[in-house]
Protein backbone atom coordinates (compact mmCIF):
# COMPACT_ATOMS: atom_id res chain seq x y z
CA UNK A 1 0.00 0.00 0.00
CA UNK A 2 2.81 2.38 0.93
CA UNK A 3 4.62 1.56 -2.33
CA UNK A 4 1.42 2.29 -4.25
CA UNK A 5 0.96 5.62 -2.51
CA UNK A 6 4.61 6.50 -3.11
CA UNK A 7 4.25 5.72 -6.81
CA UNK A 8 1.01 7.70 -7.14
CA UNK A 9 1.36 11.31 -8.29
CA UNK A 10 0.84 14.00 -5.67
CA UNK A 11 -2.59 15.58 -5.88
CA UNK A 12 -2.66 19.39 -5.81
CA UNK A 13 -5.28 19.66 -3.07
CA UNK A 14 -5.27 23.42 -2.61
CA UNK A 15 -7.98 25.72 -4.04
CA UNK A 16 -9.01 23.39 -6.90
CA UNK A 17 -9.06 20.43 -4.52
CA UNK A 18 -11.95 21.95 -2.57
CA UNK A 19 -14.01 22.35 -5.73
CA UNK A 20 -13.26 18.83 -6.97
CA UNK A 21 -14.06 17.37 -3.53
CA UNK A 22 -17.27 19.42 -3.48
CA UNK A 23 -18.40 18.16 -6.89
CA UNK A 24 -17.74 14.50 -6.09
CA UNK A 25 -19.17 15.02 -2.58
CA UNK A 26 -22.46 16.32 -4.02
CA UNK A 27 -22.83 13.21 -6.19
CA UNK A 28 -21.95 10.80 -3.37
CA UNK A 29 -24.31 12.61 -0.96
CA UNK A 30 -27.20 12.44 -3.46
CA UNK A 31 -26.49 8.77 -4.01
CA UNK A 32 -26.42 8.02 -0.27
CA UNK A 33 -29.66 9.96 0.35
CA UNK A 34 -31.38 8.13 -2.53
CA UNK A 35 -30.19 4.70 -1.35
CA UNK A 36 -31.26 5.53 2.24
CA UNK A 37 -34.77 6.50 1.03
CA UNK A 38 -34.99 3.33 -1.05
CA UNK A 39 -33.77 1.32 1.95
CA UNK A 40 -36.54 2.80 4.10
CA UNK A 41 -39.12 1.95 1.42
CA UNK A 42 -37.90 -1.64 1.15
CA UNK A 43 -38.03 -1.95 4.96
CA UNK A 44 -41.66 -0.73 4.90
CA UNK A 45 -42.53 -3.27 2.19
CA UNK A 46 -40.97 -6.00 4.33
CA UNK A 47 -43.05 -4.92 7.36
CA UNK A 48 -46.23 -4.84 5.26
CA UNK A 49 -45.46 -8.26 3.85
CA UNK A 50 -44.93 -9.63 7.34
CA UNK A 51 -48.25 -8.16 8.50
CA UNK A 52 -49.99 -9.66 5.47
CA UNK A 53 -48.42 -13.06 6.09
CA UNK A 54 -49.62 -12.94 9.73
CA UNK A 55 -53.12 -12.04 8.56
CA UNK A 56 -53.19 -14.99 6.17
CA UNK A 57 -51.89 -17.34 8.88
CA UNK A 58 -54.55 -16.14 11.35
CA UNK A 59 -57.28 -16.79 8.80
CA UNK A 60 -55.99 -20.28 8.04
CA UNK A 61 -55.93 -21.29 11.72
CA UNK B 1 -12.08 7.01 -9.00
CA UNK B 2 -8.55 5.60 -9.01
CA UNK B 3 -8.35 6.19 -12.78
CA UNK B 4 -9.65 9.74 -12.39
CA UNK B 5 -7.24 10.78 -9.67
CA UNK B 6 -4.15 8.63 -10.29
CA UNK B 7 -4.18 7.59 -13.97
CA UNK B 8 -5.61 10.46 -16.01
CA UNK B 9 -3.09 13.29 -16.40
CA UNK B 10 -3.77 16.74 -14.99
CA UNK B 11 -5.13 19.00 -17.71
CA UNK B 12 -2.59 21.54 -18.93
CA UNK B 13 -5.19 24.27 -19.39
CA UNK B 14 -7.55 23.91 -16.42
CA UNK B 15 -5.36 22.01 -13.98
CA UNK B 16 -6.73 19.77 -11.23
CA UNK B 17 -10.24 21.21 -11.40
CA UNK B 18 -10.74 19.44 -14.76
CA UNK B 19 -11.22 16.20 -12.76
CA UNK B 20 -14.86 17.31 -12.33
CA UNK B 21 -15.26 16.52 -16.04
CA UNK B 22 -15.17 12.77 -15.28
CA UNK B 23 -18.29 12.98 -13.10
CA UNK B 24 -20.14 15.96 -14.61
CA UNK B 25 -20.20 14.87 -18.28
CA UNK B 26 -21.10 11.17 -17.70
CA UNK B 27 -23.90 12.28 -15.34
CA UNK B 28 -25.25 14.68 -18.00
CA UNK B 29 -25.09 12.05 -20.76
CA UNK B 30 -26.77 9.39 -18.60
CA UNK B 31 -29.47 11.82 -17.39
CA UNK B 32 -30.30 12.87 -20.98
CA UNK B 33 -30.32 9.21 -22.12
CA UNK B 34 -32.59 8.37 -19.16
CA UNK B 35 -35.11 11.00 -20.29
CA UNK B 36 -35.00 9.69 -23.85
CA UNK B 37 -35.42 6.13 -22.51
CA UNK B 38 -38.44 7.37 -20.52
CA UNK B 39 -39.96 8.52 -23.84
CA UNK B 40 -39.22 5.17 -25.52
CA UNK B 41 -40.84 3.26 -22.62
CA UNK B 42 -43.83 5.60 -22.87
CA UNK B 43 -44.21 4.76 -26.60
CA UNK B 44 -44.23 1.09 -25.62
CA UNK B 45 -46.89 1.81 -23.01
CA UNK B 46 -49.16 3.56 -25.50
CA UNK B 47 -48.60 0.80 -28.08
CA UNK B 48 -49.23 -2.16 -25.78
CA UNK B 49 -51.34 -0.67 -22.98
CA UNK B 50 -49.15 -2.56 -20.52
CA UNK B 51 -48.83 -0.53 -17.28
CA UNK B 52 -45.36 -1.94 -16.61
CA UNK B 53 -43.97 0.21 -19.44
CA UNK B 54 -45.47 3.30 -17.81
CA UNK B 55 -43.80 2.38 -14.53
CA UNK B 56 -40.47 1.91 -16.34
CA UNK B 57 -40.87 5.31 -17.98
CA UNK B 58 -41.77 6.97 -14.67
CA UNK B 59 -38.77 5.50 -12.83
CA UNK B 60 -36.34 6.43 -15.67
CA UNK B 61 -37.57 10.03 -15.65
CA UNK B 62 -37.53 10.22 -11.86
CA UNK B 63 -33.94 8.94 -11.66
CA UNK B 64 -32.82 11.23 -14.48
CA UNK B 65 -34.19 14.17 -12.50
CA UNK B 66 -32.03 13.20 -9.53
CA UNK B 67 -29.03 12.82 -11.83
CA UNK B 68 -29.99 16.20 -13.33
CA UNK B 69 -29.69 17.82 -9.88
CA UNK B 70 -26.18 16.34 -9.63
CA UNK B 71 -25.32 17.64 -13.15
CA UNK B 72 -26.42 21.17 -12.26
CA UNK B 73 -24.59 21.09 -8.91
CA UNK B 74 -21.32 19.67 -10.26
CA UNK B 75 -21.52 21.99 -13.29
CA UNK B 76 -21.99 25.03 -11.09
CA UNK B 77 -19.03 24.07 -8.92
CA UNK B 78 -16.89 23.55 -12.03
CA UNK B 79 -18.07 26.88 -13.47
CA UNK B 80 -17.18 28.69 -10.24
CA UNK B 81 -13.71 27.12 -10.21
CA UNK B 82 -13.01 27.71 -13.93
CA UNK B 83 -14.91 30.84 -14.88
CA UNK B 84 -15.37 32.49 -11.50
CA UNK B 85 -19.18 32.37 -11.71
CA UNK B 86 -21.66 29.80 -10.39
CA UNK B 87 -23.84 30.24 -13.49
CA UNK B 88 -23.43 31.87 -16.92
CA UNK B 89 -26.79 32.80 -18.43
CA UNK B 90 -25.29 33.55 -21.86
CA UNK B 91 -24.03 29.98 -22.34
CA UNK B 92 -26.46 27.85 -24.43
CA UNK B 93 -25.29 24.48 -23.03
CA UNK B 94 -26.05 25.44 -19.43
CA UNK B 95 -29.34 27.18 -20.10
CA UNK B 96 -30.62 24.44 -22.42
CA UNK B 97 -29.92 21.76 -19.79
CA UNK B 98 -31.70 23.89 -17.19
CA UNK B 99 -34.72 24.22 -19.53
CA UNK B 100 -34.86 20.44 -20.06
CA UNK B 101 -34.48 19.89 -16.30
CA UNK B 102 -37.26 22.36 -15.46
CA UNK B 103 -39.47 20.79 -18.14
CA UNK B 104 -39.12 17.40 -16.45
CA UNK B 105 -39.68 19.00 -13.02
CA UNK B 106 -43.29 19.52 -14.14
CA UNK B 107 -43.70 15.79 -14.96
CA UNK B 108 -44.42 14.58 -11.44
CA UNK B 109 -46.87 17.37 -10.41
CA UNK B 110 -48.66 16.84 -13.74
CA UNK B 111 -48.77 13.08 -13.26
CA UNK B 112 -50.02 13.10 -9.68
CA UNK B 113 -52.59 15.81 -10.31
CA UNK B 114 -54.61 13.20 -12.26
CA UNK B 115 -56.47 10.82 -9.96
CA UNK B 116 -57.69 8.26 -12.51
CA UNK B 117 -54.79 5.73 -12.86
CA UNK B 118 -55.46 4.90 -16.52
CA UNK B 119 -55.72 8.53 -17.56
CA UNK B 120 -52.68 9.38 -15.42
CA UNK B 121 -50.54 6.76 -17.19
CA UNK B 122 -51.71 7.86 -20.67
CA UNK B 123 -51.17 11.59 -20.07
CA UNK B 124 -47.79 10.92 -18.44
CA UNK B 125 -46.77 8.82 -21.48
CA UNK B 126 -47.74 11.59 -23.89
CA UNK B 127 -45.69 14.04 -21.81
CA UNK B 128 -42.72 11.64 -21.69
CA UNK B 129 -42.77 11.12 -25.48
CA UNK B 130 -43.05 14.85 -26.28
CA UNK B 131 -40.37 15.85 -23.78
CA UNK B 132 -38.19 12.86 -24.77
CA UNK B 133 -38.26 14.00 -28.40
CA UNK B 134 -37.32 17.50 -27.26
CA UNK B 135 -34.11 16.27 -25.57
CA UNK B 136 -32.13 15.23 -28.74
CA UNK B 137 -33.53 18.20 -30.68
CA UNK B 138 -32.35 20.49 -27.93
CA UNK B 139 -28.93 18.78 -27.89
CA UNK B 140 -28.46 19.25 -31.66
CA UNK B 141 -29.61 22.88 -31.48
CA UNK B 142 -27.08 23.60 -28.75
CA UNK B 143 -24.26 21.89 -30.71
CA UNK B 144 -25.06 24.09 -33.69
CA UNK B 145 -25.12 27.24 -31.56
CA UNK B 146 -21.95 29.28 -31.13
CA UNK B 147 -20.40 28.34 -27.80
CA UNK B 148 -19.27 31.18 -25.60
CA UNK B 149 -17.27 29.56 -22.84
CA UNK B 150 -18.43 25.94 -22.48
CA UNK B 151 -15.77 23.67 -24.08
CA UNK B 152 -16.52 21.20 -26.88
CA UNK B 153 -14.42 18.10 -26.29
CA UNK B 154 -16.08 15.47 -28.49
CA UNK B 155 -15.82 17.01 -31.93
CA UNK B 156 -14.33 15.79 -35.21
CA UNK B 157 -12.21 18.86 -35.79
CA UNK B 158 -10.50 19.85 -32.56
CA UNK B 159 -10.15 19.37 -28.83
CA UNK B 160 -9.78 15.58 -28.95
CA UNK B 161 -9.03 13.95 -25.63
CA UNK B 162 -5.70 12.16 -25.22
CA UNK B 163 -5.91 8.35 -24.86
CA UNK B 164 -5.58 8.14 -21.07
CA UNK B 165 -8.21 10.84 -20.53
CA UNK B 166 -10.54 9.19 -23.06
CA UNK B 167 -10.19 5.79 -21.35
CA UNK B 168 -10.86 7.32 -17.93
CA UNK B 169 -13.88 9.15 -19.31
CA UNK B 170 -15.29 5.98 -20.92
CA UNK B 171 -14.84 4.00 -17.69
CA UNK B 172 -16.55 6.81 -15.75
CA UNK B 173 -19.41 6.86 -18.27
CA UNK B 174 -19.83 3.10 -17.95
CA UNK B 175 -19.76 3.33 -14.14
CA UNK B 176 -22.39 6.08 -14.04
CA UNK B 177 -24.56 4.18 -16.55
CA UNK B 178 -24.31 1.06 -14.38
CA UNK B 179 -25.24 3.04 -11.25
CA UNK B 180 -28.25 4.43 -13.11
CA UNK B 181 -29.33 0.99 -14.34
CA UNK B 182 -28.90 -0.58 -10.88
CA UNK B 183 -30.90 2.16 -9.16
CA UNK B 184 -33.57 2.00 -11.90
CA UNK B 185 -33.92 -1.75 -11.39
CA UNK B 186 -33.98 -1.31 -7.58
CA UNK B 187 -36.72 1.32 -7.66
CA UNK B 188 -38.69 -0.64 -10.24
CA UNK B 189 -38.56 -3.81 -8.11
CA UNK B 190 -39.55 -1.85 -5.02
CA UNK B 191 -42.52 -0.21 -6.78
CA UNK B 192 -43.67 -3.53 -8.29
CA UNK B 193 -43.47 -5.25 -4.88
CA UNK B 194 -45.35 -2.39 -3.25
CA UNK B 195 -48.10 -2.51 -5.92
CA UNK B 196 -48.51 -6.29 -5.64
CA UNK B 197 -48.64 -6.04 -1.85
CA UNK B 198 -51.37 -3.39 -2.02
CA UNK B 199 -53.36 -5.51 -4.47
CA UNK B 200 -53.01 -8.62 -2.29
CA UNK B 201 -54.13 -6.74 0.83
CA UNK B 202 -57.15 -5.33 -1.01
CA UNK B 203 -58.16 -8.81 -2.19
CA UNK B 204 -57.70 -10.21 1.30
CA UNK B 205 -59.74 -7.43 2.87
CA UNK B 206 -62.52 -8.02 0.34
CA UNK B 207 -62.63 -11.68 1.31
CA UNK B 208 -62.72 -11.12 5.10
CA UNK B 209 -66.39 -10.01 5.32
CA UNK B 210 -67.43 -12.89 3.05
CA UNK B 211 -65.60 -15.37 5.30
CA UNK B 212 -67.16 -13.88 8.43
CA UNK B 213 -70.73 -14.12 7.15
Amino acid sequence: MQALLAAAPALPLHEAGKHVAGAYGVFVTLLIVYVAIMGAKVARIERDLQALAELVEDREL
Amino acid sequence: MALVFFYAPIDADQGFVQKIFYIHVPLAIVALCGWVAGGVFAIQHLRTGDRRWDLRSYVAIHLSLIFGVAVLATGSIWAKASWGHWWVWGEPTLVSFLIVFLLYCTYQPMRFSISDPGKQARYASVFAITAGAFVPLNFVAVRLATPLVHPRVFTRVAGQLPGSMRLTFLVSLLAVALIFTTLWKLELTSKNASDQLRRLRRRLEERVPAGVS
